[in-house]
């Protein structure tokens, strides 16, 4: 119940803000278009941990703060690399997801490809490993530091 | 005056928006393989487009507008992950392997291991 409630309110914030125009008759569309969702995220049986909404907390603003400052950083590594293309070390390596939910998992290896010189191309979820392509040995330091890591734990709360 | 600042900040942030897409546009002609030309091309995925939403939010101001442009980035870095994942991924199923050249620079490497 938690789920819909979350949802219609979600939903209903993304209508307002994207139509801008404020007549009874828009009013009366969202309000049925939010129910059409509503109901078919209910027949289709989507809801659950892993779609609840609700389940963002004040943590996700702070840690996409601390993401983007990392990814404005490695931004500016992969620049350099672009100007003198001679620094880059490309590898694969495999590293440790320990995050105990799937969302937490797909959160950290998205996070790492969302970070310019890391690709995250494989996740094995039963055993929480990831295999990625680097594209410098200082990106490569900062995943075996496990930073982002610790930052993803940290996100994804205690089990 | 202070829509002067803004307008310069903006500026600023706009033209550093399209030098970084730029950057990553050459680099996508630059890098050796696939899996090194997606981390340029992931310049053009992620500092770009955050600094231009910077440089158009600073001139819309606090308006639905913003609440727009902001969900532009927020649906951008959600799904540019998604998409580079998949490249990569059809790319190594499909049985490309990618360059693992150490360097063509020797003391470099060097320096680097030590």
């Amino acid at each position: 119940m938690r789920y819909f409630i979350w949802l219609t309110f979600l939903l209903a914030l993304l209508w307002l803000g994207l139509s801008g125009v404020y007549k009874p008759l828009l009013f009366i569309l969202g309000g049925a278009s939010i129910a059409l969702v509503v109901w078919l995220t209910e027949r289709m049986e989507v809801l659950g941990a892993e779609h609840d909404p609700g389940a963002l907390s004040w943590r996700l603003p702070v840690y996409w703060l601390w993401l983007i400052g990392q990814v404005v950083l490695a931004n500016i590594a992969v620049a350099a690399a672009v100007i003198n293309p001679r620094r880059i070390r490309p590898r694969m390596i495999e590293i440790d997801a320990p995050q105990h939910s799937r969302v937490g998992q797909v959160t950290y290896g998205n996070s790492i490809t969302l970070t310019p010189g890391t690709v995250t191309t494989r996740l094995d979820g039963s055993q929480g490993r990831l295999q990625i392509h680097a594209l410098l040995p200082e990106a490569i330091s900062d995943l075996e530091a496990g930073e982002m890591e610790r930052r993803v734990c940290w996100l994804e709360g205690p089990p | 005056m202070t829509e002067l600042i803004l307008d310069v900040v903006s500026g600023l942030l706009l033209l550093g928006g399209a030098a970084f897409a730029v950057i990553g546009g050459i680099g996508v002609m630059r890098f050796p393989d696939i899996f090194t030309r997606l981390h340029a091309g992931g310049i053009t995925d992620t500092l770009a487009p955050l600094l231009i939403v910077g440089g158009l939010v600073l001139q819309s101001g606090f308006t639905l507008l913003t609440f727009k442009l902001l969900l532009i980035l927020l649906f951008l870095l959600f799904t540019t992950p998604a998409a580079s994942h998949a490249t990569a991924r059809a790319a190594l199923v499909a049985g490309l392997q990618p360059v693992t050249r150490d360097s063509t620079d020797q003391k470099e490497t060097r320096s680097s291991n030590s």
